[in-house]
């Protein structure tokens, strides 16, 4: 008699159903997509990123394809904690998923400050630190790249909630593990990775930047090989969960993921492309597990063999 | 800052779509014809679809086209082949499937009786308005512009639904010489004030100026906004306008969402505050 594989994971004391999440910036605040995915069999919803106010972000262009590749300078454009709390959140309620946060600020007092808004608030799974998005100036980019900084803002925030708190890391570190390390050290219950990898896109007929912020960061398919090594090295430096991503377009990236150590995984550029690409990959997950006799997903967490 | 959700409208499916025809389409434009039952009936005028073309295999993100006739099994979508993308997608073939998702975005809304509909279209655009046009109680009358003869499309179709059209090509080769709008200034100097309605698709500056002449006669003014888009359905943030908020100042619309379709006035141009 064939038993169902158990996809449920742990991510401290989060519980997910799979460990099939969608990434932050990807699937906006959840009504985008509800018409044409079932939120309950996702693993977990990451909203998009939330500011103590409300942010306008960067003037356009905000995005330009590359090659297999989107490079984005979206500015965190947001609705600020309350219109998040009035919009988005009522609606968000109505499903059985749970959602993660990603929050933002520009000094490492206001990431405390909207770490504690949240603290406060019914219906939130998680938070996720965005100490690593490449698109504001106002030195968002060195709290993921100061380890100084890093480590104040995860101490800052996990002063400030008991909600299970996950930093997200920048990929463009020398090294990797030295912050998934120091986000252990200082209280978090899991890393994220990759954030998206800075980036360029020029026009020659012009010879101007594409985009509005000039520089912006690289996601989709082209990141994959890299996301992967990066969060192999995390995850084997800290004994805290990994959640991977970069590039998964479906079950075997997300396989890969696992294997290279990943406790979840979420998917962020397809959604653009194919909407159900996470439920696909959920169903994909399981349909591997059967065919290889596993019973359940962590036994394929870091079982890399070398 | 208002993301919340624009009014009621049909939920949009993903579809995998088999093309039922592709084929050249006046002179330098292809027709698109998709088998899209679940799409072509919910389809509203000014609404778009996305596409997700299998080649070339490096472009991961989906294209948006306006629809230019829909019906109760079919979606058609008018394009030129300008770039990398669009010179994949000629070599289509029929029978091949490929996914689409809509329809999208809000269209225009249903002419307001008491006001003559004025369609105005820059190149293509008119292709967008075509199923205004259509759907419309009673005819109007539309301006269509374009660089040369072969620029401009639908006269022929829109006609035969009783519009009464104006073209203008800069090069004099079909309708009045000059810009679209300037066969318009002279038709609209001999109006009085009559109540007008415009639906307008085109480039930006077109849009502007269609705008600026409906406002001078207290008139809507309809207008499809054209931005480079990323997700399609509001997740993404890339293609937003700023509009003007009740408060005073301005917000970001997304054109994939709020829009295409903004009423001028709603819409802040650039340089102004």
């Amino acid at each position: 008699m064939s038993v169902e594989p158990d996809l449920s994971v742990a991510l401290g004391p989060l519980r997910l159903r799979n460990p099939v999440m969608v990434a932050s910036g990807t699937f906006g605040y959840g009504p985008e997509y509800a018409d044409l995915v079932d939120l309950n069999r996702l693993g977990a919803l990451v909203v998009k990123g939330i500011s103590l106010e409300p942010w306008a972000g960067n003037p356009p262009p905000r995005t330009v394809e590359t090659a297999s590749g989107l490079i984005n300078a979206i500015g965190l454009q947001n609705p600020g904690v309350d219109g998040f709390l009035r919009t988005y959140l009522p609606f968000l309620r109505r499903f059985d998923v749970p959602v993660i946060v990603n929050i933002w600020g520009r000094t490492v007092e206001e990431y405390a400050a909207v770490a504690r808004r949240f603290d406060a608030v019914e219906g939130i799974a998680a938070i996720e630190l965005n100490v690593s998005c490449p698109n504001i100036k106002e030195g968002s980019r060195t709290f993921g790249t100061n380890p100084d900084l890093f480590r104040r803002t995860v101490a800052a925030a996990r002063a400030a909630t008991r909600r299970p708190l996950i930093p997200k890391l920048a990929p463009n570190v020398g090294d990797i593990a030295a912050y998934a390390r120091m986000a252990e050290e200082e209280g978090a219950d899991a890393v994220s990775l990759i954030n998206s990898i800075p980036a360029l896109a020029v026009d020659v007929e012009t010879r101007r930047p594409v985009l509005g912020n000039v520089t912006g960061g690289l996601s989709g398919p082209a990141i994959f090989p890299i996301a992967l090594k990066l969060v192999w090295e995390a995850a084997r430096a800290v004994r805290i969960p990994a959640i991977g991503m970069g590039g998964i377009a479906g079950p075997e990236q997300a396989l890969a993921f696992l294997v290279a150590g990943a406790s979840a995984v979420a998917v962020g550029t397809a959604n653009f492309v194919h909407p159900p690409t996470a439920v696909e990959t959920v169903e994909g997950l399981r349909a591997y597990l059967r065919r290889h006799g596993m019973g359940t997903i962590r036994e394929l967490v870091g079982s890399l063999a070398l | 800052m208002p993301q919340g959700e624009a009014g009621a409208r049909a939920p949009m499916q993903l579809e995998e779509a088999v093309v039922a025809a592709h084929d050249p389409f006046a002179e330098i434009y292809r027709r698109l014809v998709l088998e899209a039952p679940r799409i072509g009936p919910l389809v509203q005028p000014g609404q778009f679809v996305h596409l997700r073309l299998p080649a070339p295999a490096d472009a991961i993100l989906r294209r948006p086209f306006s629809v230019f006739k829909a019906d109760a099994r079919t979606v058609h979508v008018l394009y030129k082949a300008v770039g990398r993308g669009t010179l994949a997608m000629t070599r289509l073939a029929p029978g091949e499937r490929l996914s689409v998702l809509g329809p999208l975005g809000r269209g225009f809304p249903a002419p307001t009786p008491g006001r003559r509909p004025v369609l105005v279209a820059g190149g293509y655009g008119m292709a967008a308005l075509y199923l205004q046009a259509a759907r419309a109680p009673q005819p109007g009358v539309g301006f269509v512009g374009g660089r040369s003869a072969v620029d401009i499309l639908c006269v022929a179709e829109v006609e035969a639904l009783g519009w009464r059209l104006y073209p203008a090509t800069e090069d004099g080769t079909l309708g009045a010489r000059g810009r679209v709008t300037d066969v318009l200034d002279r038709w609209l100097a001999e109006q009085g004030d009559a109540p007008l309605e415009f639906f307008a698709c085109g480039p930006n500056a077109m849009l502007r100026a269609v705008a600026e002449r409906a406002r001078r006669r207290d008139a809507p003014a309809w207008i499809s906004m054209d931005r480079n888009m990323g997700c399609g359905v509001g997740a993404c943030l890339t293609c937003v306008q700023k509009v003007r908020d009740p408060a005073g100042g301005w917000t970001w619309a997304r054109c994939c969402r709020e829009g295409p379709v903004f009423e001028g006035r709603e819409v802040v141009w650039e340089g102004e505050p």
